[in-house]
């Protein structure tokens, strides 16, 4: 059986099976992560590395294991999901803003509605994440007429506004061309560098190589290789050399 | 064919029409705002309601579509006086002119409702949003924008379908202009006259939507999309 790595760890998945009709999608996958950790998962397309985002979030249901969540049972079905919705972040490759308010009404509606937060103090909570990301010149403008690098870093703004204690980002930047994937990339590493903890599903190698402090190699549902970046210059897996060479 | 038209009759009547006006202004004003929050609870309920809202919901909509509103005005009418309870003419117009129009709202907001992309709750309900924070902030404003148009014209439907409650005689507009057409025996003359008045009323309630689309859609207004 796995066992923590550490009593502190600010996610912890054990054993995680999750199936979708007779598709089975993670097959007995287990990983910790510490708080200030950067975990990338990579992985080829299919092999269950948004739905094992999508477990930590409650976004799922799992069938078999257990998922611990900063604090919360993930798997519990008494599980308060508002609770571990502000504690968690999540950033979805194609943004999600919300087309009919402005950026900066997008960011302050989850601070006012959650947090009973006042206008006057979100609105400044919302100038204060718009910095952060470099966009303080945007907020009054409408997601349509941002840039898909622009919106992205909006959403991680947003995301940031509730203060979560862990960001999870499933492909923030596959969606987007290498020169507004780079704006994304280095707001994404200021946060690391601030101490955030985040897991990330990510195509970007050389950023998870650099940034990440554990990658994970998922395949056939499984957690197949891990370790820490340099071990995709020595994989140990014919399938994971096979995935690092063919250049994804 | 040698009709002599004179409306010089009508003249001292100006002010029976302008209080039919006036009078069929509010009457579809107050069907509007009771339809479309009928209609709206009703498409919501039946997008996420229990097995048991979403039968009720579709049986009331299929039910209302397929009878005609002269038969639904006369149900409500003797149906409410049956019961015991007095209730005015014009009282028993709004109520089944809002039954009969959310029936309609809820399948236009439906569609609406439809056309939010199952991401955009997600977003929501990743921020920790409450479902009903997420109806009222996220999805209402985008579907009822959406299927705006579709409404505008339902609502105009309306307000000329109301002339039809003066067969309890409610009081509006057409009820108004057959009296007086049996007062002046100028049938065609009036009937002229109010035809051209509910012309100027569609004109002016589709002038209203597009204000007040104008106002709540300000996506629309700041970057000049046409609703
Ligand atoms: N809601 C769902 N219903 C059915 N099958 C799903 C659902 N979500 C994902 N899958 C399937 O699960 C598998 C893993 O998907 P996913 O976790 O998105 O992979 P990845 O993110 O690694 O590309 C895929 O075969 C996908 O088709
Ligand atoms: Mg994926």
């Amino acid at each position: 059986m796995h066992a923590p790595v550490s009593a502190k760890a600010v996610v912890s998945l054990s054993n995680v099976h999750k199936s979708f009709g007779a598709l089975k999608v993670l097959d007995g996958v287990s990983f910790d992560v510490g708080p200030g950790e950067v975990t990338a998962i990579i992985g080829q397309s299919g092999s269950g590395k948004s739905t094992a985002l999508r477990c930590i979030n409650a976004l799922e249901t799992i069938q078999e294991g257990s998922i611990h969540v900063c604090g919360h049972a993930v798997h519990d079905p008494a599980l308060d999901r508002r609770a571990l919705r502000r504690d968690v972040g999540i950033v979805f490759q194609s943004y999600n803003l919300f087309p009919h308010l402005t950026v900066e009404q997008n960011i302050m509606l989850a601070p006012t509605c959650v947090k009973s937060m006042s206008k006057a103090e979100a609105r400044e909570l919302a100038r204060e994440v718009l910095a952060r990301v470099g966009l303080e010149a945007k907020a009054e403008q409408y997601p349509e007429q941002l840039s898909g690098g622009q919106q992205q870093r909006v959403a991680i703004a947003r995301s940031l506004a509730m203060k979560p204690k862990l960001m999870l980002f499933d492909e923030v930047t596959s969606a987007l061309d290498p020169q507004l994937t780079g704006e994304v990339l280095k707001v994404m590493e200021s946060l690391a560098a601030g101490g955030m903890t985040m897991i990330l599903v990510t195509h970007e190698m050389a950023f998870a190589r650099r940034v990440a402090s554990t990658v994970i190699y998922m395949h056939q549902g499984k957690v197949w290789e891990s370790g820490p970046g340099s071990m995709l210059d020595r994989p140990q897996t014919e399938e994971l050399r096979g995935f690092v060479g063919s250049g994804l | 064919m040698t009709y002599e038209f004179d409306f010089s009759v009508l003249l001292p009547f100006w002010r029976e029409f302008a209080t039919g006006v006036w009078l069929t202004l509010q009457l579809s004003a107050l069907a509007t705002v009771l339809g479309f929050v009928l209609g709206t609870l009703c498409a919501i309920g039946r997008a996420d309601g229990s097995p048991a809202v979403k039968w009720a919901v579709a049986t009331y909509v299929e039910v209302i579509r397929n009878t005609p509103l002269l038969v639904q005005i006369f149900l409500v009418y003797f149906g409410i006086a049956t019961l015991g309870v007095h209730v005015s003419a014009n009282m028993a117009a709004v109520i089944a002119l809002v039954v009969n129009v959310g029936a309609y709202t809820c399948e236009i907001v439906r569609a609406g409702l439809e056309s939010v992309h199952k991401a955009q709750l997600e977003a929501a309900d990743c921020l920790g949003l409450s479902r009903v924070q997420t109806y009222w902030h996220v999805v209402l404003r985008p579907a009822v924008e959406r299927v705006y148009p579709a409404l505008t014209s339902q609502y105009v439907l309306l307000m000329l379908a109301s002339s039809i409650t003066s067969q309890i005689s409610a009081e509006e507009l057409t009820a108004v202009a057959n009296r007086i057409q049996s007062d002046t025996f100028r049938s065609f003359e009036t009937y002229i006259v109010v035809g051209v008045l509910y012309l100027l009323l569609s004109f002016v309630v589709r002038a209203a939507f597009w204000g007040f689309g104008m106002v709540v859609f300000v996506r629309r207004r700041k970057l000049g999309t046409a609703l």
